[in-house]
């Protein structure tokens, strides 16, 4: 579903990935894993078709389409999400005007009837509960004024009404404790689905805990310098990445 | 401004343009230029009482002979050419060219009406449409019968300028230049020598007047030209809510358009004054356009009485006007709420003045400037506290945002506080459009235009929730529509 191929990527002119390659297939969750520094937003970035940054060698294939060719509203369209690590707070609109925008953009953009208010409410309340949100919280502008986990779940609704194909969660456990973390991860785990693939970004295993992949890849310095199994995270958690010779500044 | 029908006007007029201009004379347009007897064929022509034209002459000879030599006043952050005023007629009447459907209409015209969800039959009626009658528009002519019956039973007095001077003259007389006297300033010694016409409301004491005066003025109200009149008066405890203007593009061949509007509260009265204006701002490099300079001021003459000025502010070349509020009563309240955007070449210099003279007296400022192209908006904001304004208090709220690296914003607030007691709060940012909200709302869906137009209208929601229900709407899309082109 997901092809990327000897990825290049700079942003301001410098090169930030050097070669990526990595195939994520329908119903699988991967993760990747780095430290501070190592291209891991960069990755969910420009796999969104973030401006600025520009891909130089190397391609996205995705469902057989050229990613890079595409503007960031035609890949939501075509069924790529982005779970923000800092989503955004965009004063004045309020949640449910963004979500029922946002949802029907979608939709006509896969040639799907919109939903009038009436459906939209119906669903959206379906969600919300599955999510245990408080609906009050999508009355206000969206995520200004939002806790973390607030907001982390609120990327997490979204995810669940716009129904992607690709879910890019970029760092989804950054500013949240482990109840908030756990609430989350559950809301994650019950959008796994046979026809969706997730990559999941993150600098640390604990997520991995609550979202386990099916597979790890390793980036640092711009590359992927290993891959395995679940069991690689944990390997992570315990060495540090010192065991690819790799320092954290994070750490 | 004459809303709907104005725009039928204008519009026909457009496409008079645009099928070659009718050169035929009209008797009844007066020869161009403006003199004396210019005045007096203007008063003639309307059949208007003596004291009316020697008003029209009192204010004539103040601007010829006190204001014109000085020329037009120079401080606002606009420029333009020097207008030639004897190069305009001051009086006309000219004839329509009927239109047969709407495939005669400019279609760019015809697609704006489209985005904003305009009916069908309202656009032929707006664009002027042959056999069209009003009535087979609006399933409601009789709802528009009904409201007239209406507030002819509850004592209001609704309707033309020119009808209020034959039907009550006792009260245009009293009021008329009572807030803007014709020594104002230099546009508003104009509109008093030369208006055509405009509107007129008398809200009799304790009447709360029951709908919105828009839904019936829309429908009924005659085009009354560039320099048009509107003198609305709310007795003691009365309350009433007008809306003037219109979402729909207004085109109009006379480029200076100088209205004033005078508002009067009275004890314990409210009036609630609401603008949607969108005349023709000129093309993307700025040629044509209108140059809207507009004198509006409400006197809160009574205890307890409370005016509130809310404007969206998209359309003309350049907008130079400050509603604003004579804060005489004790515990009287002004409120202003602005939505000011320019595109392209437009220049907008545009904001409040609120003169504290009583006791207690409140105001609320909050202005919400946009500026994307090439244009220049500013607000500029009097806030007077004067000595016996014991207790007054003024919160102001200045937000500018920018579209690009082109345009400009300024912000020029004055404050005079003579009176310890007050207090007066001023806050302003500037920001640019931000990235991360763009490539947010494009990531989840949305296409460039659509998410510059969901962050602008979030911004202006302070400002846009203040508009009746009927027209927040229009308003939201409008502000979608003025700032097309403007994201890359």
């Amino acid at each position: 579903m997901l092809e990327i191929k000897n990825l290049h990527v700079t942003v301001g002119g410098k090169e930030i990935l050097h070669g990526i390659n990595l195939s994520l297939d329908e119903g699988q969750v991967h993760a990747v894993m780095g430290p501070n520094g190592s291209g891991k937003s960069t990755l969910a970035y420009v796999l969104a078709g973030r401006d600025g940054y520009e891909v130089t060698r190397g391609e996205i294939v995705f469902d057989g389409k050229d990613l890079n060719a595409m503007t960031p509203e035609e890949r939501a369209h075509a069924g790529v999400f982005l779970a923000f690590q800092y989503p955004v707070e965009i004063p004045g609109v309020s949640g449910l005007n963004f979500l029922k925008s946002a949802l029907n953009e979608v939709r006509k953009g896969r040639g799907e009837s919109e939903l009038d208010a009436v459906e939209f409410l119906k669903l959206m309340r379906e969600r919300v509960s599955e999510l245990k949100m408080d609906e009050a919280l999508l009355k206000r502008p969206v995520n200004v004024g939002f806790s973390g986990g607030e907001k982390k779940r609120n990327e997490i609704l979204q995810m669940s009404l716009l129904e992607p194909r690709l879910a890019v969660l970029d760092e989804t456990d950054s500013g949240l404790d482990i109840d908030a973390l756990r609430i989350v991860a559950e809301g994650v785990n019950s959008l796994r689905s046979p026809k969706r693939a997730m990559l999941v970004i993150t600098h640390y295993q604990r997520l991995l805990s609550y979202i386990v992949p099916d597979k790890v890849h390793i980036l640092a310095g711009g590359k992927i310098i290993a891959e395995g199994g679940k069991e690689l995270a944990l390997e992570l958690e315990e060495k540090g990445y010192a065991m690819f010779g790799v320092t954290d500044e994070a750490a | 401004m004459a809303a709907m029908v104005a725009t039928i006007e204008t519009v026909r007029e457009l496409s008079e343009y645009k099928h070659g201009f009718v050169t035929e004379i009209d008797e009844e347009r007066a020869p161009k230029g403006l003199n004396e007897d210019i005045v007096r064929f203007i008063s003639a022509k309307k059949e208007e009482p003596e004291w009316l034209l020697e008003w029209r002459l009192k204010a004539f000879r103040h601007w010829r002979d006190r204001l014109l030599p000085a020329a037009e006043p120079t401080w606002a952050r606009v420029s333009f050419p020097p207008i030639d005023f004897q190069d305009s007629y001051y009086f006309s009447a000219p004839k329509r060219k009927e239109l047969n459907s709407l495939d005669e209409v400019d279609p760019e015209l015809l697609a704006t009406y489209a985005k904003l969800g305009i009916p069908l039959k309202e656009q032929e009626v707006l664009a002027g449409v042959k056999n069209i009658a009003i009535d087979a528009v609006f399933d409601s002519v009789s709802v528009a019968t009904t409201f007239k019956k209406k507030l002819q039973e509850m004592g209001i007095i609704f309707g033309s300028f020119s009808d209020a001077v034959k039907e009550h003259p006792e009260l245009v007389r009293k009021y008329l230049g009572s807030v803007v006297p014709y020594t104002d300033n230099f546009y508003a010694a104009l509109n008093s020598a030369v208006f055509s016409d405009g509107s007129f409301a008398y809200i009799p004491p304790g009447v709360r007047c029951p709908m919105e005066l828009s839904t019936y003025f829309r429908i009924n109200a005659s085009n009354t030209g560039q320099f048009e009149r509107t003198l609305l008066i709310a007795d003691k405890g009365a309350y009433v809510s007008y809306l003037e203007g219109c979402t729909a593009p207004q085109r109009d061949e006379n480029q200076l358009h100088a209205a004033v509007v005078e508002l009067v509260a009275l004890d314990d009265a409210e009036v609630k004054y609401s603008t949607v204006q969108n005349w023709y701002p000129g093309d993307a490099e700025g040629k044509g356009g209108i140059y809207n300079f507009v004198t509006k001021r409400g006197a809160c003459k009574g205890v307890n009485s409370k005016i509130s000025w809310t404007q969206v502010e998209t359309g003309s070349a350049i907008t130079w006007k400050y509603p604003s509020c004579i804060l005489q009563g004790d515990n009287s309240v002004g409120e202003f709420y602005s939505v000011a955007i320019t595109n392209n070449h437009q220049q907008a210099d545009t904001g409040t003045k609120m003169v504290h003279i009583g006791r207690n007296t409140r105001s609320t400022i909050i202005s919400k400037g946009i500026s994307a192209g090439k244009s220049q908006n500013t607000y500029r904001g009097l806030v007077r506290i004067g000595p016996k304004a014991e207790g007054a208090r003024n919160y102001t709220q200045c937000d500018s945002l920018l579209m690009g690296d082109t345009c400009e914003a300024h912000t020029t607030p004055y404050i005079e506080v003579k009176n310890r007691s007050a207090q007066v709060e001023h806050e302003a940012t500037t920001s640019k459009i931000s990235e991360d909200q763009l490539f947010y709302l494009r990531q989840r869906g949305l296409d460039a235009e659509d998410a510059v137009s969901m962050i602008v209208n979030g911004f202006c929601k302070q400002v846009l929730q203040e508009l009746p229900m009927e027209f927040a709407v229009e308003a939201q899309k409008l502000v979608a529509i003025s700032l097309e082109g403007s994201v890359g």
